[in-house]
């Protein structure tokens, strides 16, 4: 059972499976098969050279976001500006490595916010039987009916004000649709960990561990959840694609971080009126924004090979 | 059958009660009202805008108000628009067809693509062009469809200048050239929506059909010496596109997503850029009833998909 969990702390910390000379540990095991899928090594290599250009970019190619230049509006790319420039001048590279820093860090932090309300709905639901597991996944089914686009512009247009004179512009709307974006993502991790757990919490060793004792909530800690984490990580790596390109689409409906925040939706808002004589700023952030979430599908196609041990 | 439909019917509803209670919540979460104006205008008197907060009942407690709201919007009566002073519900109806004709193409469209290829990816599994199938399906469903739709005024209206990319909806022509206006600029929106859906489609029809295809009574029918192409079609295909039905129903509120990015790209005059436009206008009445039909429509597809579930498999039907 312990073959496949990633890093459980049980299956690691115990010394007493060292004798077996073949036994390797389930993160090299995982590691392993990872590495078979060609695909999403590379994809993991373009992840992470997107994550250094946008965390050391800006500190290499120092133009100011901000750099308004009118002699060289709309220029294609050249040495002075790689990337070319927008329609004030500004520089697109710079814009460009500081929206990625936005758009990345938004689809990490609504991932983790979908899979901590999933996990922790998913766990509540699957531990306790009757109308309390009823209640939860009627609600799980209800989310999963919204439009979600929709409301989330709705709820967008009616808080966003508010949120930005209590905590400021950038953080309020990051804020905002951090919550919003994960708050519409959780269901299918929630209906995974449930099911999981419905099936883990009758197997043996559960039961064995409550003859021994174990309260709940250690239970769930120590033995149940280390055993779901591999589908939950596969569905939390899809979030991310899927958050990055929620926020892109509120930013390109104009209604998400403001104006002066580029983020890569908002560079390509910008661009699409000057689509005929400056093809090259909308195709710079759209090729970003796709090549991020295809890079993140492929990651999270090549996890489900390595950490699912049917296929 | 008609027991089915009904209990079907019945489970529908409180869904729908669910998320009218959703929309509800956020609204009346929000802060600010909608006489916030009035209580800073100095030309009202607070007497005039207090006696105005009686009548539209602000000041109720919140479950009175929601019963009012639910009342309201079940006698049909929506409101009007705060923006052009136009009934919501009249406003609704000129634009919801062209959304569903742009909705229904793509499906249509989608289903033309996905199935061909994804039975066939699934038949010659790990074949070549399985591969490629494959991997044109990861990079259908990573391009958003705002890249897609730009794209494609890049390439087919302004390098190759075939196609239009604003949608008219006053086309000053009859007969035929009427048509063919209407399906020129028809056709990138259609595909925009219908690749995106195809690229998620592919991949389960593949699945589907890969379950099916080991299972015994297949074998039984090519030991009868039945030719690969009735296999394939008539035995495999139609039991592996079941569980598709259910998949595709679960993928409807993404397509309206996608739905209202597209009319927006190409500013098809649907109940999408009617809600963009609103919300852009702060026109709450118009904002809360395009959500409402937008639900609706969701919780109508599913009992469609539903129903359609018990009539192709008769092994689970009408419980």
């Amino acid at each position: 059972m312990a073959g496949w969990t990633l890093e459980s702390p049980i299956a690691n910390a115990t010394p007493e499976g060292a004798d077996r000379a073949e036994r390797v540990s389930p993160a090299r095991e995982t590691w392993r098969r990872f590495c078979r899928h060609r695909l999403a090594v590379a994809s993991a290599i373009i992840l992470l050279l997107m994550l250094v250009a946008v965390a050391f970019g800006p500190l290499l190619w120092r133009v100011p976001i901000n750099d308004i230049d009118f002699g060289a509006h709309l220029e294609g790319p050249s040495w002075g500006h790689p990337l070319g420039t927008d329609d004030l001048g500004q520089d697109l590279l710079t814009r460009m490595l500081y929206g990625g820093r936005i758009s990345l860090s938004v689809g990490l932090a609504a991932m983790l916010v979908a899979i901590f309300a999933g996990t922790g709905i998913g766990a509540i639901a699957g531990m306790s039987a009757g109308s309390i597991d009823a209640g939860l996944m009627w609600l799980t089914d209800l989310f999963l009916s919204l439009p979600q686009l929709p409301l989330l512009l709705l709820v967008i247009y009616l808080f966003r004000e508010p949120l930005k004179q209590l905590v400021g512009p950038e953080l309020g709307v990051f804020i905002l649709i951090v919550a919003v974006i994960g708050g519409f993502r959780w269901m299918p991790v929630a209906r995974l960990v449930r099911a999981q757990f419905l099936s883990l919490r009758e197997k043996e060793f559960v039961e064995a561990a409550r003859a021994l004792g174990m309260g709940n909530l250690r239970l769930v800690v120590r033995h149940i959840l280390p055993n779901c984490l591999g589908p939950v990580i596969v569905a939390g790596t899809i979030d991310i694609a899927a958050a990055i390109i929620a926020e892109s689409t509120l930013s390109f409906l104009g209604l998400g971080f403001p104006p002066d925040i580029p983020t890569w939706g908002r560079i390509l808002f910008d661009a699409k009126d000057y689509l005929d004589i400056a093809p090259h700023w909308a195709l710079f952030p759209g090729a970003a924004i796709f090549l991020a979430v295809l890079a993140i599908n492929f990651v999270g196609d090549g996890l489900r090979d390595a950490l699912d041990p049917r296929t | 059958m008609s027991r089915y439909l009904l209990r079907r019917l019945l489970i529908a509803v409180p869904s729908l009660l669910g998320i009218s209670v959703v929309l509800f919540t956020v609204l009346a979460l929000a802060p600010g009202d909608p006489f916030g104006d009035l209580a800073t205008n100095p030309n009202v008197p607070p007497e005039v805008a207090a006696a105005l907060r009686t009548k539209f009942g602000l000041d109720d407690p919140i479950a009175l108000r929601y019963l009012h709201w639910l009342t309201a919007m079940l006698h049909g009566d929506w409101g009007f628009s705060f923006v052009s002073h136009v009934n919501v519900d009249t406003l609704i109806l000129q634009r919801l067809p062209v959304t569903l004709l742009v909705i229904g193409g793509s499906q249509i469209l989608a289903l033309l693509i996905a199935l061909p290829v994804g039975v066939y990816s699934a038949v010659r599994a790990h074949s070549v062009l399985d591969h490629v199938a494959n991997l044109l399906a990861f990079i259908g469903f990573s391009l958003p469809t705002f890249f897609t739709g730009l794209l494609f005024i890049l390439l087919f209206s302004i390098y190759l200048d075939w196609l239009p990319f604003v949608f008219r909806a006053d086309i000053a022509a009859t007969g035929w050239t009427w048509y063919w206006e209407q399906f020129k600029q028809s056709i990138m929106p259609v595909a925009v929506l219908a690749l995106f859906q195809a690229a998620s489609w592919t991949r389960y029809v593949r699945s589907g059909v890969l379950e099916v295809i080991r299972l015994d009574y297949v074998t039984t029918a090519r030991a009868k010496g039945l030719p690969e192409r009735v296999v394939v079609i008539k035995h495999i295909a139609r039991n592996a596109l079941i569980p598709v039905v259910t998949l595709v129903a679960l993928q409807m509120p993404a397509l309206f997503s996608g739905a209202i990015v597209t009319e927006q790209i190409f500013r098809i005059p649907g109940i999408g850029s009617l809600l963009i436009s609103a919300i852009l206008a702060n026109d709450t009445p118009v904002i809360m009833a395009v959500t409402f039909v937008f639900a609706c429509l969701v919780i109508l597809f599913n009992l469609v998909a539903d129903i359609l579930y018990g009539w192709l498999d008769p092994r689970i039907a009408y419980r």
